[in-house]
Parts: structure tokens; sequence; C-alpha cells
């Protein structure tokens, strides 16, 4: 990937740590990545900031065994959609899980980890994975 | 809107492609000049009777570090100082480019309208090239978080697989197929046939998807010129008509999908294309679809209106697909063996639907007395689709 510069990681920085949504406060819809309108009320709605719970299921997920150069030492890694308990759907990396025991339907909790490093002088980049809800990856 | 598409029928005279490949001695503006000659020399028409020109490619600037597209084809086909457009929509930048050079036809604007598409893409590494193929991608909340293109692709085939009982072996029957095709079209990016089990036992590159499940990089070129039907015959015997050319958008991201194992832009650009045409789904004799990934050619028949949610892929097991079967789907070897030079691609489906209309393709992989054809190009996982529907004059 080319070079990202420091303010393109900072400015979605406080979305990534924190997991931050939209909400609209009209008809109540939730959306993930953060909207600025909401497409059924258009003018007549109220966007503002809402946090996840972060409490979600595997909607879908693929083992990702060919990435990007920064990516590249986490291979094979699980990528996943999750559907979060709000509705909004996001992408992320499944973290604590092996594999072969991801299936779709698991109960997953987002956690904050590092996402990658660029190169030596770029940013090192945070956000959140997530990770299976139950106690199960405690033993890993 | 509807209005203008009628203003006015529109043909195709003249339809060319290079081979794609790896071409180590042609940069983009070799590749644009071959499928330019030969179009040009096809519609035995002179450079200077072409009025416009519309050029589709997606990353010139990423792949070979040139833009200004248009200008730089119009120069070295000669067509200055004609206005000359470049349009980009990822992998649909060639459909797109249809679609434009249609409009301005059908809309009486202009009468001789030259339609390119130009990629080259094998002078950067691998690394290189999948990053400006990535840019399709919602950047920040899809490639950010370690999604790969076939990543994006394998969480569609992943849930298609739970929701609808899609096996793998019917991906890589859908890759067999496509070799099988590929290997009699002298253009094709690959020649080689291959068996279920090499499909099945190739390494994985986004599981459940393997690297016969995915469409190679490739450098190609594929022009085609458009005149008003009504003056068409005086360049050619057999003038395609372009029935409809519609395009519509969805989400970028998959994230915000109503369905993620439905490409609803398809879906609408396909409902709109039949209706414009006033012609049935049962009087296509042909498709040509975007299969960047082989669960993108299972989506895009059921997306089309061929076959219900959810059963499209019994037609790529019951192998109803090759030529000879129900509905011949690719029969140039589809994205996975004659190639994907993204912004040519939609442009080399459009030549394939012509010249077998036109029963020009080698025997054996042509649809006998073809009458109509379908061609469907796809930017990133769907935000863009075009849909155009072709038939004999």
């Amino acid at each position: 990937m080319s070079h990202i510069a420091p303010p393109a990681h900072w400015r979605r920085a406080k979305e990534r740590y924190r997991l931050l949504g939209s909400k609209c406060e009209s008809c109540g819809s939730t959306f993930f990545p953060p909207t600025k309108v909401c497409p059924k009320c258009r003018r007549k709605g109220k966007i503002v900031q809402t946090e996840f719970s972060g409490k979600g299921k595997i909607y879908s997920y693929t083992i990702i065994h060919s990435a990007p150069k920064m990516f590249e030492k986490y291979t094979p890694y699980i990528l996943a959609l999750v559907e979060l308990e709000e509705g909004p759907k996001v992408m992320s990396q499944i973290v604590d899980c092996k594999p072969e025991e991801v299936k779709i339907g698991l109960n997953v909790e987002v956690c904050f980890r590092k996402l990658f490093e660029q190169d030596e002088e770029g940013v090192i980049s945070y956000g959140f994975k997530f990770r299976p809800a139950d106690d199960s990856w405690k033993g890993l | 809107m509807i209005g203008l598409y009628k203003k006015r029928d529109v043909a195709i005279i003249s339809a060319a492609a290079t081979k794609c490949g790896e071409h180590w001695d042609k940069g983009i503006k070799d590749l644009a000049w071959e499928a330019g000659v030969k179009a040009v020399e096809e519609a035995g028409i002179s450079g200077k009777d072409i009025e416009y020109l519309v050029v589709g490619n997606m990353s010139g600037g990423m792949f070979v570090g040139q833009e200004h597209i248009g200008a730089l084809v119009a120069d070295f086909l000669g067509l200055n100082p004609i206005p000359s457009l470049r349009v980009e929509g990822a992998c649909a930048s060639g459909g797109i480019a249809f679609f434009q050079g249609y409009m301005a036809v059908a809309s009486g604007l202009y009468d001789i309208v030259a339609v390119g598409g130009v990629e080259k893409m094998t002078d950067v590494e691998q690394e290189q090239a999948t990053t400006a193929l990535s840019g399709a991608m919602d950047f920040e909340w899809e490639a950010y978080f370690g999604a790969t293109f076939p990543g994006i692709y394998a969480l569609m085939a992943r849930r298609y697989m739970y929701e609808y009982g899609l096996k793998k072996e019917t991906l890589a029957k859908v890759a067999v197929k496509n070799h099988y095709h590929g290997s009699m079209n002298s253009l094709a990016h690959f020649r080689n046939k291959i068996n279920l089990e090499e499909a099945l036992s190739a390494p994985m590159v986004a599981d459940p998807l393997g690297k016969y499940d995915c469409c190679p990089i490739s450098d190609g070129a594929a022009l085609v010129i458009l005149a008003p039907l009504e003056i068409a015959r005086k360049y050619t015997d057999t003038p395609i008509i372009v029935k409809s050319s519609v395009m519509a958008s969805d989400t970028l991201s998959l994230l915000k999908r109503r369905d993620i194992c439905t490409l609803d832009a398809t879906v609408n650009a396909a409902e709109k294309a039949f209706k414009l045409a006033h012609i049935e789904r049962s009087q296509v004799n042909l498709i040509e679809v975007h299969d960047c990934f082989t669960i993108a050619e299972v989506l895009a028949i059921e997306d089309l209106g061929f076959a219900k949610k959810g059963e499209g892929w019994k037609m790529c097991d019951e192998e109803q697909t090759y030529v000879g079967g129900n509905l011949p789907v690719n029969t140039d070897g589809g994205l996975k063996a004659s190639g994907h030079p993204v912004g040519a691609t939609g442009v080399k489906q459009i030549v394939e639907i012509v010249k077998q209309l036109r029963g020009e393709v080698e025997r054996g992989r042509q649809v006998k007395g073809a009458e109509v054809g379908l061609a469907h190009n796809v930017g990133g996982s769907g935000a863009t689709a075009v849909v155009t529907i072709l038939a004999r004059g």
C-alpha cells in the first residue's frame, strides 16, 4: 500500500479506537461507517455520533493467505464481517481464535489492537479487532 | 431520462481487442494503438471521421505513472483535436466508457464515436498492482483493516455457501469452464485447460477462494466504434444494435449492503436494461459476466435475472453455462482465462459479444445462430455495474 500520511490515520482515530458510528435521532437507525446523512430521513434526519457496545456475531469470514506487505506477518489471518448487536456491520480481523475455529454466528466482542506498521518511518496504527466473546480464547 | 435513451438507435460498426496477457514489448500507448487501428480498419473509416473518443482506464497513474489518458490515446491514434475523455469506475471503467459513448450517439450530439479501454498492469510488482486495485474498496474501513480484494469476494462466497449450500467444487467448475472456453480463444491470457482436481488443490488466496478462483493481472486494450443505426450500414453489413446500456451504483463498501450475496447495482442496471431493450431473458443467447472471482459469476447469473437468488450455482454445477448449454456464459474465457486488463475489460466483453453475434469467433466456442447477447461489467465489489444488451441488426 502507498505510504499513508499521519493526518489520514489521525482523522479517523476516534472512530477506530472506540468503535464510533453514527445514529439518526429522527428514525433511530445506526450506521457504520459513520455517515453524515440518514438515507431514509434525508434533510429531516438528525445525525449524531454513537458508541457501539462492541458485541456482535460473525456474519461472514475468510482466511487471508495472500496479503499486502503491511499485513503479511499476520497471515494466515481471519477477516470477518461482524454484525454488531445494534445492527450495522464492520469489517475486522478476528484474533485469539484459530482459523479452524471461526464460524458464522460466533459471538464476538471488540478489543483494541495494533493494526499494522507500515514501514520503519510510518505511523503504527491501532484500532479495533474482535475476539470470541466467550472464555475460550483465554486458554490460547 | 428514459426519453433520452430512445432518441436515436445506436449500432456498433466495428470492434477489436488486443490479446490479453503480459505484453513485455508493449506499453499503454502501443496497446491502445493496436486496438484502435484494428477497429478503424475494420470499419473502413478514416480517423478523421471519428468525432469523440471515450477511454476507460482504472489507474494509469499507479500502474505506469501515466495520467491524462484521454489525451494520450487521442494523440497516439492521430485523432487530435477531437474531445477525448478518460473515465474511471475501477474495473467497470470500460463499461462506463461504453455507456458514455452510447449516450453521446443516442442523444444526437455526435455521430461517430470511438469507445476504448486500456490497462497496462504488468510493469509494476504485484504489491503495487494489488494496491492500485484495492483502491476500488473503501480504503478507510476495508483495506485499512486488512481486507484484500479476493478477501472481499471470499466474504461474499462464504456467506453464500452458508445461505444456499454452494460447494467449493461448483466454484471450481466455473474456473474449469472458463479455462476451457479460453483455450479456444486466440486472444485469451490463459490458453491452458485445467481440471477439477487442479482447481481444488491450488493454494488458497482468501479461503474459500483459491488461485483458480481469481482472475489474473493482464495488459490489454479494446476499442469499438459507434454510429447511428440509420447510417451504420454504410460501414458494415452486420451492424450490431445497442438495445440498451445502463449503469447503476451501490455502496462502495460491503459493510452497508442490503445483502452481501446480491449485487444490487447489477440487479438495478439489468432490470432497466431489459425494460429499455424490450427483450426477455429467454431471448438472450449468451452473456459475458464479470467473473473477477468465480463466486462473482454465480452471483451475476442470479442478479441479471437468469436464475432465482440462491439457485444460480446449479446452472454452473450442471454445466449449462458451456457453449452448447442452455445459457453460455463467458464464451471468451471470462476474466478468469481471457484476462482482466481492468479498464479495458468492459469494452473487451462487448467486443466478444459483437464477434459472437456476427459469427466470427473460433468454431469450438461459437454460439450458433446467436441473435442477442448481454455484457455485464462490475466495479469493485459491486459499487458500479454496467449492463449492455446487444442484438444483430
